[in-house]
């Protein structure tokens, strides 16, 4: 096994934390054109179920609810990492895996509830927009869950300690970015329709 | 094993980093970058042979070498290659091999990354290129309109093909992306501030920027695209409501930057090259630095000047026309400086210079005539006529190519260790000249007297056929020009004359270690005191021709090239519909992805 070897940077950032900022900047643009083509083709389905007529806003509620206290566990499991605390660590990632796959459970759920209501990807415009944008935000979930059972993984092999804590920064800082797209796919879809 | 020691004894290391294999595992900067080279080299002539048969076509009036679905393909493939897999990674090739070594490092920030990019492009480019082998090309131009390209109108393989390549090489270029971004502002040499890198490093900077942020907006549309095909979504299909320019506006928010992408670099080339020959440093570097950023920001609204047929309407008209006339601003400022840098030098006329005046001049006719589209009346009467088609190969066979050349006979003694044959150089690059100005020149009149573009044959009525036999003779000395530097090249790995470390005398650090670099590429890490560290004195920290201790060098790998191969599996298996192959396809890339991240390797 290799050691972490201490390279010196131009800035004191270190290099894979760039580049996955950058990795999110990247990511801003992929979701902003899938928001933006949502919002451009909203209320312009010519026939099928359309958003006030099937968005479950209560229950989204609480899937987004579930995916805001994912964060938290994330946040709680890094600091556990980093203080080489094992067992709090093993809780934190465990919890916020399984609250990530909670999401997605939740969109599971809904998905085939709106195919059962004659939503489809197919059927209209919306059916398009709505399932490609969230569906691509799901895929996003799912990586993540793997990525933390990932580094569960490795807390049970014993290869999490301390100076792996930067492994699971930048976990987070995905996990986060997720969240936090989330956010604004929650506010722009459900939360303000266009009538 | 992962990762290796060289030793004090090149040629110890050298006997264990030859062979296929070691360049199949390979994650040495150098290397990828020679592979880019040669890669792009070769889907550079296939383009240029579809160039060919395309002037073949059109050299009489009415004529019938191929008929219009061959020529469909063939147009849209010369475009595709030309930008994606010629133009961008010859780019490629020298931000690879030169920006590691202009800014004192030993490698880039995650070499197998880098590996990774390397394969993906080359996949990509073999997957979209495989579709000739079904004679079923893309055939919806290289922009792939919509709805062109829609199940109803192109039931055929060709739009799959092209919409499944297009995602891979993106992959590519985003990889690509982060790994230079990281490595320019990350690994510097001590003393190697941001305002003392090269030019050229500077311009590959900001490409990559526009890269990172270009890419997942072509990515998104071609997803929309692929939805539409595979999935029977809505995106693109105007009786369900769609709207045919959400397709135009996300293509041209990723195409105009993507204009950038391709001339950036060779602006940072040039900026290199003029300087070394004119004997003095480039004119206000600063303002050249600060006028490529400018380009890549303001070239994020200017994208509807693509669109002004499409009827916009005249606010869009006037202020997209307004931020691209601005455009022309920064632009024309670089080429006051590199002009004003050969003012009072004590100018040499070896090849690359030339190339580089070549440059200059033919991209000074390719940015007036894009000014001219800046204006919505103009524009209109010039839309989809050759005119057109002259701009683009002015800026980007005048302009990219042009420049690109003046980096290989620039950097050839550098990577090689030896010197192209300036003569040689020079008949290449007069012929070149002579070729591209009697080709695309003609299209200028031929555009503007009405002959549109992307119609494989016209009437003898149209009085164009002079006019088009010459386009076409010049296209072929332009193709020939080539086969000088090809026959150059042969003739210089035996007979070339050695290079030594700084055969130019020009300034920069890459010019400090040996022609070819060692593996390691710095003996000590360099401490840099001045933007010319060579032609400053003190300029550089000493280094020594042999290591003072054991240098660390990453070895090589096999899990890169995996991964990429899951990907291609995932587009085969997509272009056969056969769902079974891209699960697998996405397994063993799975695979592949956590055998790379837990296998031992040091950078």
């Amino acid at each position: 096994m290799t050691h972490a070897v201490a390279h010196d940077t131009s800035t004191g950032l270190d290099n894979r934390k760039m580049a996955f900022w950058l990795f999110i900047g990247s990511e801003c643009l992929l979701f902003g054109s899938l928001i933006a083509t949502y919002l451009v083709y909203e209320g312009r389905s010519i026939s099928g179920p359309t958003t006030h007529e099937i968005l479950n806003i209560p229950l989204t509620s609480i899937s987004t609810f579930d995916l805001l206290m994912s964060s938290l566990a994330m946040v709680l499991a890094l600091a556990a990492v980093a203080r080489g605390d094992k067992l709090w660590s093993r809780v934190w990632l465990a919890t916020t895996a399984l609250l990530g796959s909670m999401f997605l459970g939740f969109q599971a759920y809904e998905f085939t509830h709106f195919v059962r209501e004659g939503l489809t990807l197919q059927v209209n415009l919306f059916g398009s927009t709505f399932f490609v944008l969230t569906g691509f935000h799901g895929g996003h979930v799912f990586v993540g869950v793997m990525w933390l059972l990932t580094l569960l993984f490795r807390s049970f092999q014993g290869k999490l300690g301390p100076d792996k804590a930067l492994n699971v920064e930048i976990a987070g800082l995905y996990w986060h970015f997720v969240d936090v797209v989330w956010i604004v796919i929650f506010t722009v879809v459900y939360l303000i329709q266009r009538q | 094993m992962a990762t290796s020691v060289a030793a004090h004894v090149p040629a110890a290391a050298a006997a264990r980093r030859s062979g296929i294999w070691s360049w199949i595992t390979t994650t040495d900067h150098k290397r990828i970058g020679i592979l880019y080279g040669v890669t792009a080299f070769m889907f550079f002539l296939l383009g240029g042979l579809e160039a060919l048969i395309i002037r073949a076509q059109l050299a009489s009036p009415n004529n019938t070498l191929v008929d219009a679905d061959t020529y469909n393909q063939l147009f849209t493939m010369h475009g595709t290659t030309m930008i994606f897999l010629a133009v961008m990674p010859l780019s490629a090739a020298f931000f690879n091999y030169i920006i590691p070594l202009q800014i004192g490092a030993r490698d880039v920030a995650f070499p197998r990354l880098n590996a990774f990019s390397y394969w993906v492009f080359l996949f990509g480019g073999l997957f979209i290129n495989a579709s000739f082998l079904f004679g079923a090309a893309p055939d919806g131009g290289w922009f792939g309109y919509a709805n062109l390209t829609s199940k109803a109108y192109s039931p055929g393989l060709n739009i799959d093909f092209w919409v499944l390549g297009l995602q891979i090489l993106g992959i590519a270029s985003l990889a690509a992306g982060f790994n230079f971004v990281v490595t320019i502002i990350n690994m510097r040499a001590p003393g190697m501030k941001l305002m003392r890198m090269p030019v050229f490093t500077w311009m590959a900077l900001v490409t990559q920027f526009i890269v990172i942020t270009a890419f997942p907006v072509i990515t998104i549309a071609l997803v929309f695209l692929m939805f539409d095909r595979f999935f029977g979504t809505n995106f693109y299909n105007v009786t369900a409501g769609g709207d045919l320019l959400l397709w135009q506006h996300l293509f041209w928010l990723f195409g105009h930057p993507e204009v950038y992408i391709l001339i950036l670099p060779t602006m940072g080339m040039v900026s290199e090259v003029l300087p070394t020959f004119s004997r003095k440093p480039l004119f206000g570097y600063a303002v050249v630095v600060y006028s490529g950023v400018l380009i890549a920001i303001m070239g994020w609204g200017v994208w509807s000047h693509h669109m002004f047929a499409t009827g916009l309407g005249p606010i869009a008209d006037s202020v997209f026309g307004a931020t691209t006339m601005l455009i022309a601003i920064p632009t024309g400022v670089k080429i006051f400086n590199w002009i004003a840098t050969m003012w009072g030098g004590r100018i040499q006329l070896k090849a690359p210079m030339l190339f580089a005046i070549g440059f200059i001049a033919m991209f000074i006719i390719g940015g007036l005539s894009g000014v001219m589209h800046s204006s919505p009346p103009s524009d209109l009467q010039q839309t989809d006529t050759y005119f057109v088609v002259a701009h683009i190969h002015y800026v980007l066979v005048g302009g990219a190519i042009m420049g690109i050349f003046a980096a290989i006979y620039y950097w050839w003694p550098k990577v090689f260790g030896r010197m192209l044959h300036d003569g040689m150089g020079k008949a290449h690059w007069g012929f070149m000249l002579l070729g591209m100005n009697l080709s695309f020149f003609p299209m200028h009149f031929i555009g503007l007297l009405g002959m549109p573009r992307r119609i494989y044959r016209y009437d003898t009525a149209l009085g164009l056929d002079t006019l088009n036999l010459v386009a076409s003779i010049g296209a072929f000395i332009l193709g020939a020009s080539f086969l000088i530097f090809i026959f150059n090249v042969f003739w210089t790995r035996k007979r070339g004359q050695l290079a030594g470390k700084n055969p130019w005398n020009a300034a920069t650090l890459e010019w400090a270690i040996s022609s070819p670099p060692p593996v390691y590429n710095f003996s000590v890490l360099p401490t840099v005191s001045s933007r010319l560290p060579l032609w400053t004195e003190h300029g550089v920290s000493e280094i020594p021709d042999v290591p003072p201790e054991p240098v660390h060098v990453p070895g090589g790998t096999i899990w890169p090239i995996l991964t990429a191969a899951g990907i291609l599996a995932i587009a085969g298996g997509a272009i056969m519909h056969t769902l079974w192959i891209v699960l697998a396809g996405a397994l063993f890339m799975v695979f592949s992805i956590y055998r790379w991240a837990f296998e031992p390797f040091e950078v």
